[in-house]
């Protein structure tokens, strides 16, 4: 269970909130040039990290505003939540807890397969 | 005779030999090599798809130096995390002749493996619960029988007779009739990593697990090994099958793919005399359940909606879970869950999977699954070590290529799968 910081609302449970995908993706400015490959790339191809992600969200249940949010994915734990119009914060902000790619964090992954 | 039943790892005359030794000396399934400094293929994921995809290599193409590597230990990855749903009711004819190549393996693993994949020809239904349901599926079903599939449409009655216990009539959306595959069914998941491991390390691959790979290492577009935590593996050529994991790897060769990475969740009920011996889809009011051989339930349904890779889940998905089976099995209203659990699917934007080569030389992909793998992967891994062991893919899969992303071919299916992603 996430509890997400609406920025106009408040503090509310994840299920009143749908999920918006990448954040910051922006359509390409010169549609006429690109090739079916940098099409693809714009249509289908989004960041899947594992640990920081920039996303967007909407308040569904609420005030049905976008915001974006910073999460990291090995923890669900919110670092940031912004409005649409505030600056990408940068990533160096954040600290990633994972010592490589595909590892697991030491708290909050769920893997216990894995020997920490 | 009787030397030549005992030879054999698993027969009635091992049974009886192990039996006079309290059964404490039967043998490791696997050995536990280090690894060697270099292998001429390296399958990164000790799943069902990887483990297959090593036996297959073996067995059918001559290739004997080969690792699996895997994070945890076998099978605890989604071979371990779903709900073993078998079918091949897939629209499209790509879809069809990928998922029955799979459904025909299945259906002789047990003696290939010589080992008990308990897989259960049970059928499986997929539910109609409005007139679009029932248009789609028909058309579905139509579309499955021109491939040779055997898939029906049953009416209400027809599905009430298969399933007493199901409230066809009183609820908001009312049972109209479903798709019926009759070859669909069950395995046991474990059964399924284990079987192929056993078989592919008697043909002498070398199966290491608690071993984390860390990053792929290329050079000038083509791969020269692994890092992993115990130490710089060489190979040139590289599998990765690691699910939803298979993006981050991806990311470490400089390899962007399409895949976004999700919990999806499965829960299991406290076990219950026989009550339903099919599976039982339904889209519209979104939950599958089985019951396994144990009596448990085996419920299921779609993702929570955001990447994520903590093996959990939220809660909110499992109460739509748990109300959608209420709404169709009012009996099943005050048992009791006993485990949930989530696995982390990698979602392809058309809904199929990935079994490619890249443009990394050496390197390929068997991944995008998403929340349907499991039911593929005697087939998935056959013809992904058809694609590695002769670097072009095999016709069934050749239709599901990386390049579908940017020519447009896409295999839409997200109408057939399962429940709605």
């Amino acid at each position: 269970m996430i509890l997400i910081k609406c920025p106009y609302c408040g503090e509310r449970d994840q299920s009143e909130f749908a999920n918006g995908g990448e954040a910051h993706i922006i359509r390409p400015k010169n549609p006429e040039s690109l090739s079916d490959k940098d099409w693809g790339e714009y249509v289908f191809y989004r960041n899947n990290p594992k640990g920081i992600f920039y996303e967007r969200w909407v308040h569904t249940h609420g005030c049905k505003k976008w915001f974006n949010a910073v999460r990291n994915t090995s923890t669900d734990q919110i670092l940031k939540v912004y409005k649409v119009n505030e600056k990408r914060p940068d990533l160096s902000e954040f600290q990633n807890t994972l010592k490589s790619p595909s590892g697991e964090p030491s708290v909050g992954s769920g893997n216990f397969a894995v020997k920490k | 005779m009787v030397l030549l039943i005992v030879k054999k790892k698993y027969s009635i005359g091992s049974i009886l030999k192990n039996s006079l030794s309290n059964n404490e000396n039967w043998g490791k399934m696997w050995r536990s090599p280090n690894p060697k400094k270099h292998y001429d293929v390296i399958i990164v994921g000790g799943g069902g798809h990887g483990l297959g995809t090593a036996y297959y290599l073996a067995k059918h193409h001559g290739i004997k130096n080969i690792a699996v590597i895997e994070k945890g230990w076998l099978g605890s990855g989604n071979t371990g995390r779903n709900t073993t749903i078998i079918r091949s009711n897939y629209l499209w004819d790509e879809s069809a002749y990928l998922y029955d190549h799979a459904v025909k393996l299945w259906e002789n693993l047990s003696e290939d493996l010589n080992y008990n994949m308990m897989f259960s020809q049970r059928g499986v239904l997929n539910l109609a619960h409005n007139e679009h349901d029932i248009k789609e599926i028909k058309r579905r079903v139509s579309a499955n029988r021109l491939n040779g599939l055997d898939t029906m449409w049953l009416d209400k009655n027809e599905v009430k007779d298969l399933v007493p216990i199901m409230n066809t009539d009183n609820l908001r959306y009312p049972v109209l009739g479903a798709a019926y595959q009759p070859r669909g069914g069950v395995a046991r998941h474990d059964a399924v990593a284990w079987g192929y491991a056993m078989r592919a390390d008697e043909l002498g691959v070398d199966i290491i697990q608690n071993c984390e790979v860390k990053g792929i290492k290329t050079d000038n577009y083509k791969v020269e090994g692994v890092e992993t935590t115990k130490g710089f593996i060489k190979s040139k050529k590289i599998g990765v099958v690691a699910s939803g994991h298979t993006s981050v790897l991806a990311a470490t060769a400089g390899v962007r793919l399409p895949l976004q990475s999700r919990p999806l969740q499965a829960l299991v009920s406290e076990p219950i005399k026989p009550v339903i011996n099919t599976v039982v889809m339904s889209n519209a009011v979104h939950a599958y359940v089985s019951q396994s051989d144990k009596g448990e339930l085996v419920i299921g349904a779609g993702t929570d909606g955001y990447n994520s890779f903590t093996q959990r889940g939220g809660y909110d998905v499992i109460e739509e879970t748990v109300r959608a089976i209420v709404e169709l099995y009012p009996i099943f209203g005050k048992m009791k869950m006993l485990r949930q659990w989530g696995g982390i699917v990698d979602i392809c934007p058309d809904a199929s999977p990935i079994i490619s080569k890249c443009d990394v030389e050496g390197l390929y992909f068997n991944c995008g699954w998403g929340t349907g793998g499991f039911k593929a992967t005697p087939g998935s891994a056959n013809v992904f070590a058809h694609t590695i062991a002769k670097d072009e893919p095999h016709k069934i899969n050749a239709p599901f290529a990386l390049s579908r992303f940017s020519d447009g071919r896409l295999i839409d299916e997200h109408g057939a799968a399962a429940v709605a992603h």
